[in-house]
């Protein structure tokens, strides 16, 4: 056993003279490879993005996050997270800015109005839609459906095991507060709703329907890559009104548009970095988002690439929101 | 891999002792069963849609909003508290740590536009540690494994990913030797811990995310602690087992001359369970390594990135090749370690002339690795993975591709079957289990319980219950259950013939196991893409992902259990004529039957596992609640509860099959 | 059967203070074990005890002692609780209630420094399994309670090699425990125990995962080593010849309690009662019966005449001498007259062995 254990004692400390001697060479080499530069002198630091997981928040995350690097030299941090958790990293300085935000009137309620940690920075020019869509075949086969008045009398067409009889509405994502139980509830609609339980599940269950001509009706928004590929129809639902959604158990009505709104938090808003004026400067429209987010989703570029690639294509807003900085 | 790879408890083998024989009453049980299950299809019939507490998916109970005060007290609270800021030192240090060891090894560090040692001194420094600890082959294996991290494009993420896991791994052995150690020599200890050990392998990660994250910050510390969370169990439990497991003559031995209780851990004990507890590190390193996407929900480092990235962008090819290099990882690590454990054995007998060569043989490489290094720092092409060839692109395209042509190809027939599964089995069972009254459906599984496992089962079965009514989630925990039992039955269904099959070929064997413990590895967020292109969102998909992860460690239990059999038995059977059929039923399966009742557990806790992924493709319940609870806010009692919930079905499910097995095990 | 010359002495009775004296030991298993003692319950059977109280008892009121330089040998069936009474004498397990003494040191009452100290020096054991670790080559083995006691490397090496040469192990010194057979493991074991130098060595089934062949080498061996060190030796075993062959004096227990004591002769010659007659019944009387055992006295006193021989020969020894004879012999204990042996009572001794063995 003493043996062994030198043994092994011998072995272990030939690999840590190694490691020893690498770290060592480590520390004094370096002579051929140049040592790098901020790009601009300005000084700018770190720069903490929440990453939410779609791929549009993606395209406005890598090219703000680009822009940012090349042109202030800041030093730029994704961070992959979902929504709760990002507003959450406002107070600890964990997230400077959360980029596309859907409304979120909890969060809003939580951590602006609440805890003061974060705070609005503007609109991104994106309009966000949430409503009722279903496939492209099944608006052009039945042109009806597209009114929600016409559901019930489709609905058998769309039961499936999951529906327990009734026709099955396909609700998405989690992350998002849906009023979808309440609208079918409210509605009279003969359906059911089930829950896909994320994004991927949802794009996935459209593609699958448009491909097989079968039918589906569920949730989803715009602006979203996956509409370029299948350019979903929108159900219209009873019209919005302002307040006809302020009793979550009694709306019956369509969903409000969107002005998507970025926010950042507290302590970057006062920081004065330049990172921030870049933020509240940012502003694009859907089509250049949709854009970008193809070039990720549909044509699997890198989106640091994605971002390269639309940001030399479009020097004119880049350099519009650069101003002031 | 054959040290099985796995994930969540690989409970019984080694780490719970089989549960106290009660009385032994084979007889009648299956009438007895019958009865039950004819009372309570008849108390459906009836009463079915009454009192069946379901709770709408936006609604919460008392207890669940309690939980979001509690959350939200916490949040409050971070700014001023002392347990803050104490956490959030060690935080500071833990990611001061890991980004020293980024800078090193595989992120620029600053001032430079590369890390500090280069591909090359990575590769090199990876390789030499490699044979060192573990031989000529795990050293090829890590030089292929590692050029691999590079060609297929994810060189960084790989190495954060092993970086990452390394350290989580390190920080277990640290605290969970010594625990297990305690645990070993004390049996009240281990009686306190054990059920901590269990919730903290059946709690979904997912469910104490938003919290986790609160308290250690977004980022690497958070990733750290939540993979250390979930590999912890396992190195505990099996370090306990080691020492436990050291024959007591020794023990004995050692005693009588007068050993103190320090030499006999450190000259008896530890010696003796080495080679345990190195299976424990090993089990360790899989489990810490399963935790690679999950972490980057907080944002850690490494390969669970590109996964969930692709997954956004439905690319099945890219999540296939940044998940197949977790893969890759895990062979890496787990056939290193496991070398590495044999290895030492085999140096110790070596004569000393082949020692002295190896050292010769050391030095000279080390020399080589110094270099390597050296030269990584000052030149760029050796600092910086060659960009060519690309095989990502190549790679992920052709993977896609192939994927389209076989969902084409089946996809009518796979969703007819899901369909057919759905109608057939999953509805009937599960309006059976979730629209009775809860009473009855409570009065009848605790029936079950009794008439299975005797009165202990039905006591924890009971407590269990109790929990899933407190927090509000009867209704789905029934419909979560439903997919697990359907699951469960096809999991054992199907390792059965796979394991006989493999058992009895060897050819058989060889071409499967090395499939089904990549399909072991691979993070079940890559195959969620196809599933969902098969069988359509819903329960059924589920159901296939659970299958999917708890049929490699079944049907690997099967199958050695099936070898197991003593040749003499088999033989005599031929002797006298049996059928290859009559071989199987007759004297294979029944002798193997430990086996075939440890992958039925081993099989239903893996399932377990995959509810919550489950909710992301539609299953729904419970899984779906843990998910959405993790993305909004209001919504995070809820998802805590129905974690809370899972953990309790869980444990109610494995304490009835693991007392229902010891009764009738052994017959 | 017929003689009956009481006995009373061993076949060595040293002179000097006991090795070890044992006193009303008793151990019983169970979760209200200490209340049993100084109630009636003590007195129940094992059975009856357990049935009432869940509580077992494994020894139950055991008093003995050994001389130094004795062969003492424990022996009973399994289950007897041979095993746990050799634990019991260096509290391995600790007793439930009793006295033990060690050289005129209580042991009952050291604490857990002063028994350490005590395992290290004075008493070494040898187990049924062997008890080595496979981590260590056999030398390392041997010199493992050297170690454990902070003896240097050096020097515990050059003792340990004495060892392994005195049982026969040479050459083995590097090899690991499993590259062994059985018998040489148990020499290990045994070189282990010698190794200390302890002044008492206990032996618990030492030989019985030998095979037979093996076992009677080992047996000769232990013989071979107490003729040569003298040490005190306890002895457990369930193997009535082991018994007979190497003990000066045998125990045998029953369900934990004390059946018989006394020097193999005696045990063969009277046994205490049925349960050590029925053991005995197939011993070979004549290998294990000494003269005392079959002597008479002659109705006039010594005859004066025919050959003297002692009375602790063995039957089967004196055979050829008693039947060679004219007259019959005269068997002396010492200088003391106790009788004579004729022909007859000889065959009596070895036709009785071969009704048995029919």
């Amino acid at each position: 056993m003493a043996r062994r254990n030198n043994r092994s004692i011998r072995r272990l400390s030939l690999v840590a003279l190694a490691a020893v001697a690498g770290l060592v060479l480590a520390g004094c080499g370096g002579s051929n490879i140049k040592s790098t530069t901020t790009a601009s002198g300005k000084s700018c630091g770190p720069f903490n993005i929440a990453v939410n997981p779609w791929v549009g928040y993606e395209a406005d995350a890598y090219v703000v996050g680009t822009v940012a690097q090349q042109k202030l030299g800041c030093q730029v941090n994704y961070k992959n997270l979902k929504e709760e958790v990002s507003w959450q990293g406002f107070g600890s300085g964990d997230v400077d800015v959360v980029l596309e935000n859907w409304g979120h009137p909890d969060l809003v309620k939580k951590y602006i109005k609440g805890n003061h940690t974060g705070q609005d920075a503007g609109p991104t020019g994106n309009i966000g839609v949430i409503g009722w869509y279903v496939p492209p075949w099944l608006a052009k086969a039945h042109p009806d459906i597209l009114s929600w008045k016409n559901l019930n009398k489709y609905a058998s067409k769309f039961k499936t095991s999951e529906s327990g009889g009734k026709g099955q509405f396909l609700d998405g994502d989690p992350s998002f507060v849906t009023n979808d139980e309440a609208l079918v509830k409210n509605l009279n609609l003969n359906f059911k709703v089930v829950y896909a339980g994320s994004e991927t599940a949802l794009i996935q269950a459209y593609r699958k329907a448009e491909k097989n001509h079968s039918w589906v009706i569920g949730y989803f928004y715009d602006p979203q890559w996956f509409l370029s590929e299948v350019p979903m129809k929108k159900v219209s639902l009873p019209k919005y009104t302002p307040g006809c959604d302020s009793n979550p158990a009694k709306i019956a009505c369509d969903y409000p548009k969107y002005n998507l709104n970025k926010v950042v938090a507290t302590k970057f808003a006062e920081s004065k970095s330049p990172a921030y004026t870049l933020v509240k400067n940012f502003h694009w429209t859907n089509d250049d988002q949709n854009l970008v987010a193809k070039y990720i989703a549909a044509d699997h570029m890198s989106p640091t690439d994605a971002a390269k690639k639309w940001i030399s294509a479009n020097p004119d807003k880049v350099k519009a929101w650069l101003q002031g900085t | 891999m054959s040290t099985t790879v796995t994930r969540p408890a690989d409970t019984s083998p080694v780490q719970e002792e089989q549960p106290r024989v009660e009385s032994h009453r084979p007889t009648h049980t299956f009438a007895r069963l019958a009865v039950v299950v004819a009372v309570w299809v008849l108390g459906w019939l009836v009463l079915r849609g009454h009192q069946t507490l379901a709770l709408p998916g936006a609604q919460l109970t008392s207890f669940q909003s309690w939980l979001n005060d509690v959350k939200n007290s916490f949040d409050a609270a971070r700014e001023t508290n002392v347990f803050f800021k104490v956490i959030g030192g060690l935080s500071d240090g833990l990611n001061w740590l890991f980004t020293h060891l980024q800078y090193l090894f595989s992120t620029p560090a600053p001032g430079r536009p590369v890390p500090e040692i280069g591909w090359v001194g990575v590769l090199a420094l990876l390789v030499f540690t490699a044979f060192a600890l573990a031989g000529v082959r795990s050293a090829v294996l890590v030089l292929v494994g590692t050029l691999a991290f590079g060609y297929l494009g994810y060189w960084r993420e790989s190495i954060d990913t092993l970086l990452i896991t390394l350290l989580a791994v390190a920080i277990c052995v640290l605290i969970g030797v010594p625990i297990g150690i305690w645990m070993a020599r004390r049996k009240g200890v281990s009686a306190s811990i054990t059920p901590l050990l269990d919730a903290m392998q059946t709690m979904p990660s997912f469910a104490y995310l938003p919290p986790l994250a609160l308290i250690f910050g977004i980022g690497t510390a958070s990733a750290i602690v939540l993979t250390v969370i979930y590999a912890i169990p396992p190195l505990i439990r099996i370090t306990e087992h080691g020492i436990r497991g050291v024959s007591e003559g020794a023990v004995e031995a050692s005693q009588s001359l007068g050993c103190t209780s320090g030499q006999q851990l450190r000259k008896v004990q530890l010696p003796m369970a080495r080679r345990t507890i190195v299976v424990g590190i090993n089990q360790c390193m899989m489990a810490a390594l399963s935790m690679a996407i999950i972490a980057a929900f907080v944002s850690g480092p490494g390969l669970g990135v590109p996964v969930t990235q692709s997954l956004a962008a439905l690319d099945i090819g890219g999540s296939a090749v940044s998940g197949g290099l977790i893969v890759v990882i895990a062979i890496m690590l787990d056939r290193t370690t496991t070398a590495a454990s044999q290895r030492g054995e085999i140096l110790a007998r070596a004569g000393s002339g082949t020692r002295r060569m190896r050292r010769i043989v050391l030095v000279v490489l080390a020399v080589v690795t110094v270099v390597a290094v050296y030269v990584s720092r000052l030149r760029l092409s050796a600092a910086q993975f060659p960009a060519h060839p690309a095989l990502q692109r190549p790679v992920s395209s052709f993977i896609s591709s192939v994927t389209d042509a076989v969902v084409n190809a089946i996809e009518q027939v796979t969703t007819a079957f899901a369909n057919i599964v759905s109608y057939g089995l999953i509805n009937p069972l599960q309006s059976v289990l979730a629209s009775s009254p809860w009473w009855l459906s409570a009065a009848a599984i605790l029936a079950l319980a009794y008439v299975l496992g005797g009165w202990r089962p039905t006591v924890t079965a009971a407590v269990c219950e109790a929990v899933l009514l407190g927090v509000g989630l009867w209704n789905d925990s029934m419909i979560t259950l439903t997919t697990v039992l359907v699951a469960t039955i096809i999991v054992v269904v199907v390792s059965v013939v796979l394991g006989v099959t493999m058992g009895r070929s060897g050819r058989t064997d060889t071409i499967l196991r090395p499939l089904l413990d990549a399909l072991q590895t691979i993070p079940p967020f890559v195959y969620l893409v196809p599933a969902l292109a098969l069988f359509g969102v819903g329960r059924f998909t589920a159901i296939v992902a659970a299958v999917a992860y708890g049929v490699p460690i079944a049907t690997k239990l099967v199958a050695d259990g099936i070898r197991g059999v003593s040749p003499t038995s088999v033989e005599a059977a031929e002797s006298s004529g049996a059928t290859v059929w009559q071989m199987i039923t007759k004297v294979q399966l029944p002798m193997s039957r430990a086996a075939v009742v440890l992958a039925t557990n081993q099989g239903l806790l893996y399932v377990l596992s995959m509810v919550v992924i489950g909710g992301l493709v539609g299953g729904g319940s419970l899984g779906y609640f843990v998910v959405a609870g993790f993305s909004q806010d209001q919504l995070f009692g809820k998802g805590l509860a129905a974690g809370i919930a899972i953990t309790a079905l869980g444990i109610m499910l494995d304490r009835i099959a693991r007392h229902a097995a010891a009764r009738h095990g052994r017959a | 059967m017929t003689q009956t010359v009481p006995a009373t002495e061993g076949r060595s009775t040293p002179a000097g203070d006991p090795a070890l004296v044992v006193d009303g030991l008793w151990k019983i298993f169970g979760s209200r074990a200490d209340k049993v003692i100084g109630t009636p319950d003590a007195a129940l059977s094992r059975k009856e005890l357990q049935a009432k109280t869940g509580c077992v008892t494994a020894v139950k009121d055991v008093s003995f002692s050994v001389q130094p330089g004795e062969v003492f040998v424990v022996m009973g069936l399994s289950g007897s609780g041979k095993s746990t009474l050799v634990r019991l004498l260096t509290r391995l397990i600790e007793p439930t209630a009793g006295t033990i003494r060690m050289g005129g040191e209580d042991i009952t009452s050291a604490d857990a420094g002063h028994l350490r100290e005590l395992r290290r020096h004075h008493v070494a054991m040898v187990f049924q399994h062997f008890g080595l670790l496979p981590h260590r080559t056999v030398i390392d083995n041997v010199a493992f309670g050297l170690e454990v006691r902070g003896l240097g490397k050096s020097e515990r090496r050059v003792r340990a090699q004495e060892m392994v040469d005195l049982v026969g192990l040479a050459g083995n010194e590097g090899s690991f425990p499993d590259q062994l057979s059985g018998g040489m493991q148990q020499r290990v074991g045994l070189a282990r125990a010698l190794a200390v130098d302890p002044t008492l060595m206990m032996f618990d089934e030492p030989f019985s995962a030998l095979d037979p062949l093996i076992r009677r080498d080992m047996q000769n061996e232990v013989i071979r080593l107490h003729q040569e060190v003298g040490k005190t030796m306890i002895f457990i075993t369930h193997d009535l010849q082991e018994a007979l062959k190497l003990g000066d004096r045998i125990l045998i227990m029953r369900d934990g309690e004390i059946v018989q004591i006394g020097t193999p002769a005696e045990v063969v010659a009277n046994p205490a009662d049925e349960y050590v007659r029925d053991f005995v019944s197939d011993v070979p009387r004549s290998h294990v019966l000494t003269l005392r055992y079959v002597c008479r006295r002659p109705e006039g006193g010594d005859p004066g005449r025919g050959p003297a021989l002692q009375a602790d020969e063995v039957v089967r020894d004196a055979a050829r001498q008693v039947l060679a004879a004219q007259d019959p012999v005269r068997v002396f204990d010492g200088e003391t007259f106790l009788g004579i042996v004729e022909d007859e009572d000889i065959l009596r001794v070895v036709v009785a062995e071969e009704d048995v063995a029919s």
